[in-house]
């Protein structure tokens, strides 16, 4: 179905960027209209959402030139899926924002960047044309480099350098892989791309151009080789950033792996075969990394990471009921990987460290709030019935089925160590005695007004809600995921809702 | 032509990638120049090299009569360039206040924090 409402959200979060523009410097101005630009946007993404539910693929060919020499913008269900996720996470971390960050950054632009960020993701979600991808993904880093760096310390310095320059890398290769693909197919639309790589005689040339998009990709995914900016720069910018850059940016590169892989280059063995060692190396080292770690930040950014490895172990399997796991697994880890880093920003504020050996107590003085964070962080381990089992449960049977035993145990000790790296920050963050010297220090936590306690600790709740909600209501998420995986698995709908042919 | 071209291509990516690798700043930044303008010379040659034919044709005919360059590659050449020169910009202003916050322009002077876990 053509219709225009697929532009809705991002023009939404474009609008709300411009109108932060003649409010400069006026912080309180600016948090509301954020927070309604964000509402409003959350509508428009639901509305989509069940739109595409209803009519299955949504297509706009902008400027009305037809579909494979014009841009189009295409919503299937994965596209939505994606959709949804950033708004959910866009709005929780622009209501944490407005309380968590202090007013000379928000001075600086930090809501016109956060909302540039938002409208590049749905932007990369939404496009069916993959030079236009190439653009949103611009978009996407240059707010992030900005974000990263605004207002630098020395330390947020040292890591901004080593993302910017492995993502202006991933660029470069991205862009390379583009031009190579127009060279050898004439044509920029996916959906045509998928119909014209099909007859390539050439079949090297089309893998080598693959492998091309997979590094690109991950480099910005972090997988194994190449993830070492991001540790070296997550734990950086304040708890919001990097809410929204662990959620949602590493999920950006997933995404565009994904769709890469299953709509234009269908893997042969040997690509299978690469997807599944580097998922298995980006398990273990992603693992054996949160191990030594004494930060709650540092050893988020490694379970990252880590978490990365189940995606691309997905991919390397290539079954339908594995891209099942993969989706429901990106829907839950997009919730939780931004929760538990919005709750670093409230633990730092509470005890005024991040460092577990300095921790503790905070079971006795905030029960309530405790159980709020017991939630996500048991979520992430995936303990019944929990979000993170359901995806596990199929990641563990189709490794199995696929005979690939070293994938598995892969997974398995990843799963394990997880348990293990979240038991131990839940004891010494939560359950251990406070040290002594730390008690008499001032809990910042208890001098923020209502309001403000409001603000940060509402987009919590919420998230471990959604969380909630994804555990409980599994099957419901199962049946998207189950559709999504079915779609990318014939990627004949895709092309013939783009190219209009039946 | 081609062959000149390639050849050139060639050399942008070489010498970009032996200059990332090195430890300056500054080398680095002018590696990743050289690899954006290695991939812009690419996009033009895979475009296929036409001499003096633009893609516009008179009001009164119909058809293309005669070969015309392919005006795809050079709208992506162009795009992709404003997006480096944005992002090169940007980079300039980083490295110059990592130089001001560091006093040093050896990127292994910046793994301090690397080494508390």
């Amino acid at each position: 179905m053509m219709t225009n409402f697929i532009l809705a959200p991002i023009l939404t979060h474009m609008i709300t960027a411009v109108v932060l523009l003649f409010f400069w410097q006026r912080t309180q101005t600016q948090k509301v209209i954020s927070v309604i630009g964000n509402s409003i946007a959350f509508l428009m993404c639901v509305r989509l959402f069940y739109a595409t539910q209803e009519h299955g693929f949504l297509t706009l060919n902008v400027g009305g030139w037809k579909a494979p020499f014009g841009i189009t913008f295409v919503s299937d269900t994965f596209s939505s899926v994606m959709v949804m996720l950033t708004a959910l996470v866009s709005l929780a971390v622009g209501i944490y924002s407005t309380a968590a960050l202090n007013p000379s950054r928000i001075k600086y632009g930090y809501f016109f960047l956060f909302h540039f960020l938002i409208m590049g993701l749905l932007g990369a979600f939404l496009t069916g044309d993959i030079f236009n991808l190439y653009v949103w993904f611009e978009i996407v880093i240059i707010s992030s480099f900005v974000l990263l760096t605004i207002g630098g310390k020395k330390m947020q310095m040292e890591g901004a350098i080593k993302y910017v320059t492995l993502n202006m890398l991933a660029s470069t290769i991205f862009l390379t892989a583009i031009g190579i693909l127009y060279g050898i197919t004439g044509t920029l639309n996916m959906a045509d791309l998928a119909v014209k790589i099909a007859a390539i005689e050439n079949r090297g040339l089309v893998s080598v151009t693959g492998l091309l998009f997979f590094a690109g990709f991950g480099i910005k995914s972090a997988i194994f080789p190449l993830y070492f900016w991001l540790p070296s720069s997550y734990h950086t910018p304040p708890s919001a950033i990097a809410a929204l850059f662990g959620g949602l940016l590493t999920k950006m590169g997933v995404y565009a792996m994904i769709r890469m892989f299953t709509l234009i280059f269908r893997p042969d063995d040997f690509t299978l075969n690469v997807f599944v060692v580097i998922a298995v190396m980006t398990l273990i080292t992603g693992a054996l990394g949160t191990i030594n770690k004494r930060s709650v930040r540092r050893m988020l950014s490694y379970l990252i990471v880590c978490h990365i490895g189940y995606l691309v172990a997905g991919i390397g399997i290539y079954t339908e009921l594995a891209f099942v796991g993969v989706i429901f697994y990106l829907i839950h880890d997009v919730i939780v990987k931004s929760n538990l880093l919005m709750i670093t920003g409230i633990i730092q504020k509470i005890r005024e460290t991040i460092d577990m050996q300095r921790l503790g107590g905070l079971y006795k003085d905030y029960p309530k709030l405790s159980f709020i964070i017991a939630i996500a962080m048991f979520s992430l381990i995936g303990i019944p019935p929990l979000s993170g089992f359901w995806p596990k449960i199929m990641f563990f049977g189709e490794s199995l089925k696929a005979e690939q035993y070293v994938l598995f145990g892969a997974i398995v000790l990843a799963s394990f160590v997880t348990l293990f790296v979240v038991a131990r920050m839940w004891s010494e963050v939560f359950w251990k005695e406070s040290p002594k010297p730390l008690t008499e220090e001032i809990d910042h936590f208890a001098e923020v007004s209502f309001p403000q306690k409001v603000a940060l600790i509402a987009p919590i709740a919420f998230l471990s809600l959604v969380s909630l909600y994804i555990g409980l209501n599994a099957e419901g998420i199962f049946e998207v995921a189950q559709k999504t995986a079915y779609e990318l698995m014939h990627p004949n709908l895709y092309i013939n809702a783009v190219l209009n042919t039946n | 032509m081609e062959l000149l071209l390639v050849l050139l291509v060639a050399i942008l990516y070489s010498t970009g990638i032996f200059m990332i690798l090195r430890r300056s700043m500054v080398k680095l930044l002018l590696g990743l120049l050289l690899l954006g303008n290695g991939t812009n010379i690419l996009i033009f040659l895979m475009g296929g090299l036409t001499k003096g034919k633009p893609p516009i044709i008179d009001a009164e005919e119909r058809n293309f009569t005669n070969v015309y360059a392919d005006p795809i590659p050079q709208a992506l050449i162009l795009t992709a360039i404003v997006i480096s020169f944005a992002l090169t910009a940007f980079a300039i202003i980083l490295l110059k206040k990592v130089y001001s916050t560091t006093g040093s322009d050896d990127l292994d002077s910046l793994n301090i924090q690397d080494m508390d876990i």
